[in-house]
């Protein structure tokens, strides 16, 4: 699947967040957004995973057969969709079993993490980061092309960082794509890149090639 | 419908854990019908003749319990996101939610009002007939209350507005609730008559309340 977004423009209480963003993203690609604090990368974020709807322009699937954009992407966001309530095992495969295209198993996916102990914890029980670690393992437990990851690496220590660029890369490998927002070095290849520039000043694309290994 | 049942399960799961509202409704529901003879003292002949209306009253506002959080739970933690990403259709999403919702209000209530008649005097049939309305028409309930929920999903502290959003639809629900336990201990309208149009308003309401919560949900931001 291809994803083409063009011209995108988003208001919130009609308040204009950015405007004139464009970018595609072919499989084993990865997109970096970066940008000032309020400049709309979680905006931009929500949009493509269907929470909120842009002002202006367009969001293309490409290849993507019968499926909507909504059902071809993961989403881990500031709000990390556990139930304190219920253990890690139990929020992973309620998460398998709604967004179906099984893949590893709840346990499976945990080990991946380092988190197998916790299986049976409940979430209330977990530190933030190992909450956040908790939330990446859900990307193990379905199939879906497309990761949304806002700040996936806050919360989590060295080694979890580690972990996590680990697994962006066999995402990658495996022909999946990626859009990132964060502040931080996620160790990755080359990745396209893009600035969101709050209000009047235009926001733009670029895929140069990262210094310092973005 | 594997993500339907895994939602319902889910549901129901974590209103039976800590920080759920299991079995507040049904406790909430004993609260009210047993205050009503306190303030009204013990005659026993006005208590029967009120009671089916204290015990659907009762069952209105102990429907309420927990309905605030059918949404907003899922919307302040993230969870809401991970729906719309299923391909489950939001509107099979709030149906599973409005089935665990009541399985854990309404068909408690139902089951538990020929005890609770006991409270305020009611006789056989009159436990029957409120078992059978409560079983037939609480889901309108819920159903409604449904919508009332997504609307104030994103509203913190939204108990009260949706409390009083979604009461004055629930009168027709009560009306012929009422008069359909009424009806069954005598009286110049056959049972079946109010019972009817108390299904039809379930029926009217599963369809409404769906869809009418689904549009609320993909228009809350």
């Amino acid at each position: 699947m291809r994803l083409v977004v063009e011209d995108l423009e988003s208001r919130r209480s009609g308040r204009r967040i950015f405007e004139g963003v464009s970018f595609a993203l072919a499989p084993g690609e990865a997109l970096v957004v970066t940008g000032r604090n309020g400049a709309g990368k979680s905006t931009l974020l929500a949009i493509l995973s269907g929470r909120l709807r842009p002002a202006a322009g367009l969001i293309r699937v490409e290849e993507a057969g019968e499926r909507t954009l909504a059902e071809c992407l993961h989403l881990v966001g500031h709000r990390d969709g556990l139930k304190s309530a219920l253990t890690a095992g139990e929020n992973l495969r309620f998460a398998a079993d709604l967004l179906g295209a099984r893949g590893l198993s709840s346990r499976e996916a945990l080990e991946r993490v380092g988190l197998a102990h916790a299986h049976d914890l409940p979430v209330a029980y977990l530190s933030a980061g190992q909450r956040r670690r908790t939330a990446l393992a859900r990307l193990l437990v379905a199939h879906r092309p497309l990761w949304l990851l806002d700040e996936p690496t806050s919360a989590l220590d060295v080694a979890s960082q580690e972990t996590l660029a680990d697994l962006m890369k066999a995402h990658l490998a495996d022909g999946g794509m990626l859009v990132v927002a964060t502040h931080q070095a996620l160790g990755l290849e080359n990745p396209k890149r893009l600035v969101v520039e709050p209000a009047a000043a235009r926001s733009h694309a670029a895929a140069f090639d990262a210094e310092g290994g973005w | 419908m594997n993500a339907f049942l895994a939602l319902v399960r889910r549901d129901l799961k974590l209103s039976a854990r800590v920080g759920g509202s299991g079995w507040l409704g049904l406790v909430f529901f004993l609260m009210i019908v047993t205050l009503v003879p306190f303030g009204l003292g013990p005659d026993l002949n006005l208590l029967s003749r009120i009671g089916p209306a204290i015990l659907w009253i009762g069952a209105v506002l102990a429907t309420l319990i927990g309905l605030d959080r059918l949404f907003q739970a899922d919307e302040e933690d993230g969870s809401l996101d991970l729906m719309t990403a299923s391909p489950l259709p939001l509107e099979l999403v709030v149906l599973a939610k409005v089935i665990a919702h009541w399985l854990t209000t309404g068909l408690p209530l139902a089951i538990a009002a020929p005890l609770f008649g006991l409270l305020v005097a009611l006789d056989g049939i009159g436990m029957a007939a409120v078992s059978v309305t409560l079983l037939v028409g609480t889901p309108a309930l819920t159903f409604i209350g449904a919508v009332g929920a997504a609307l104030t999903a994103t509203i913190r502290r939204g108990g009260l507005i949706l409390a009083i959003l979604v009461l004055p639809l629930m009168i027709p629900t009560l009306i012929f609730g009422v008069s359909a336990a009424n009806a069954a201990r005598g009286g110049d309208i056959p049972f079946g008559t109010p019972l009817m149009i108390l299904g039809a308003i379930t029926l009217v309401t599963a369809v409404v309340g769906t869809v009418g919560a689904a549009l609320a949900l993909r228009q809350g931001e």
